[in-house]
């Protein structure tokens, strides 16, 4: 019954071919994306409830499985707002930026062997060059509103991200120094074995000390996670009770919805550089039968849901930083730390001729 | 064909929006114009196979100069009616300086495309065993280290000289000692004291 289809996939030129297999994974994977980004915005509103003692959403659907499905529509079918004097097509770039920045970086991604839409050999860099894009949705929109707390709050968001990704960068730099690559698959590969080996131990790959380098480094990009993703405790740029909501006081509807959509893909995305960096990727705990039965790219979600997890503990749990303490967390401890870091994790890897 | 046509988008892209820098009325739209300039050079580079390049540029140029380039157009608080009239009269001059910069870009282009074993290297750009970034790495902390570390040095002197220039303590300033904040004890933060009915601590 599918022969005619195999014939006419055969028939036709290598070039459609590559682009239409390549136009569908992408289209696949942003699929599978969304749907669990759906869940785990609910995920992240139970476990707030949760530490709260209160029961968070539970109308629509089952335990209110299907209430982000029932947001989305609220806001697709409201209007959209351009306030007077807003520079329109700005305003309505800036969400589509914060949108498009979130979804390709999950490009280079590797969630199973073999499994990722663009496996390039600068997939490190290619990562934190379009995470430092990132902040532009917030500028162009804060600035676009042409209001004062959607200005000022997008102030705050690019020093903010903007000193952030410095430490980031260092931390980037000590795993892809370990590794000596800065293709991700490669980064995931060299963890293999068994949880001793993933970096944030690695213990199999450099002498024991070297966790003393990477455990902090894994703490530093933890934070740095948060603050670059504009999560509570450094949401200082939405901060409610000073700003109503910085950079989105003017949206509404569709607009604030992908302003919401890119931040939240945002975090899972941090969730999932965590795992690939520091925590085996795919990569089963124990390279043994019942732990390997189980597909990788199911530990890949169980790792990225549990960061998940420790990203809404702490929004529930940490009140708000100052702004100047946070400048200092990043400037004065976070640099230097992971500064030195670099140079001690390089000194330890030629040492011991790891890399 | 993929390629021919990912190259015409991004240069034409990359020609419109550097025109757009200068002709935007507004100079905020201009610096966003700028970064569509980079971010095109950095598809540029992609496609000629230096995808290193092309990462740091989108790192170092977009995601860092050109943001602080946005904040400091964005706080400015000018007449932009007022400027763009101005503008018209610099328009001979700065046409002149493009006019020189054009002339020495080609005159550099076509010395290098004369010279002795440029057709060879045009030949092969990389070498097939390694790759870009490995071949880069070699170059610079190879044969080229004391200019590399030269560099950074003169970028070193320019960082600290920026910092004492706009360095100043200002007097009567309160601020937060963290270490002090933390290690102050019960008998330092409180004072108890004896206070008479119907008088005050005056």
């Amino acid at each position: 019954m599918f022969q005619f289809l195999v014939d006419w996939w055969n028939a036709l030129p290598f070039g459609v071919q590559w682009t239409i297999a390549t136009t569908s994974q992408i289209l696949a994977f942003m699929i599978v994306l969304l749907l669990s980004l759906a869940f785990l915005l609910l995920m992240d509103r139970k476990v707030w409830a949760a530490v709260q003692l209160r029961k968070g959403p539970n109308t629509v659907g089952a335990f209110g499985l299907l209430q982000s499905f029932a947001d989305f529509l609220k806001f697709v079918l409201k209007e959209i707002v351009v306030p007077a004097g807003a520079d329109r097509p700005l305003f309505l770039l800036a969400p589509l930026l914060t949108f498009v920045f979130a979804f390709i970086t999950w490009a280079v991604i590797p969630v199973a062997p073999g499994w990722v839409i663009s496996d390039i050999n600068v997939g490190i860099l290619y990562v934190f060059a379009i995470s430092s894009l990132g902040v532009y949705g917030i500028i162009i929109g804060g600035w676009a509103s042409n209001s004062k707390y959607p200005f000022l709050g997008s102030l705050r968001s690019a020093a903010q991200m903007v000193s952030y990704e410095v430490s980031i960068g260092f931390v980037l730099v000590t795993v892809l120094l370990m590794v000596g690559s800065m293709n991700l698959t490669a980064v995931v590969e060299a963890q293999a074995g068994g949880f001793w080996n993933w970096h944030v131990l690695s213990a199999g790959m450099l002498p024991w000390p070297a966790f003393l380098i990477t455990i902090p480094m894994f703490v530093i990009f933890f934070i740095s996670a948060l603050a670059e993703t504009n999560r509570p405790p450094f949401d200082l740029p939405e901060a409610e009770s000073e700003l109503v909501a910085g950079y989105q006081v003017e949206y509404s509807s569709t607009p604030y919805l992908l302003f919401m959509i890119g931040e939240y893909l945002n975090i899972v995305l941090m969730c999932a550089l965590m795992t690939v960096l520091f925590f085996g990727g795919w990569h089963a705990p124990f390279d043994i039968a019942p732990f390997t039965w189980i597909p990788p790219v199911f530990w890949f979600a169980i790792k990225v849901v549990f960061f998940f997890f420790m990203f809404a503990m702490v929004k529930a749990l940490v009140p708000r930083y100052r702004y100047d303490q946070l400048m200092r967390l990043g400037w004065k401890i976070f640099l230097p730390t992971s500064l030195a870091a670099v140079a001690v994790m390089g000194g330890f890897v030629v040492y011991s001729n790891a890399g | 064909m993929l390629q021919a046509a990912a190259f015409y988008i991004l240069a034409a892209t990359a020609v419109l929006s550097a025109f757009m820098v200068v002709a935007a009325h507004n100079p905020v739209r201009a610096v966003l114009f700028l970064i569509l300039t980079f971010f095109s050079a950095a598809g540029l580079f992609v496609l000629l196979g230096a995808e290193f390049l092309a990462m740091i540029l989108v790192i170092v140029y977009v995601g860092a100069v050109a943001v602080l380039f946005l904040f400091v157009v964005m706080m400015l608080d000018i007449d932009f009616a007022t400027l763009k009239a101005r503008s018209a009269g610099y328009l001979p001059l700065g046409g002149l300086i493009a006019l020189a910069i054009a002339a020495q870009l080609a005159l550099v282009g076509f010395a290098w495309v004369g010279a002795d074993g440029a057709a060879a290297h045009l030949q092969a750009p990389m070498p097939d065993d390694t790759h870009n970034i490995a071949a880069l790495g070699a170059l610079i902390y190879d044969r080229y280290v004391l200019f590399f570390q030269l560099a950074g040095l003169i970028l070193l002197v320019a960082m600290i000289g920026a910092i004492v220039l706009t360095l100043r303590h200002r007097e009567g300033v309160k601020r937060q000692d963290m270490h002090r904040q933390v290690n102050r004890t019960r008998d330092e933060g409180v004072e108890v004291i004896d206070v008479k009915r119907g008088e005050g601590i005056g």
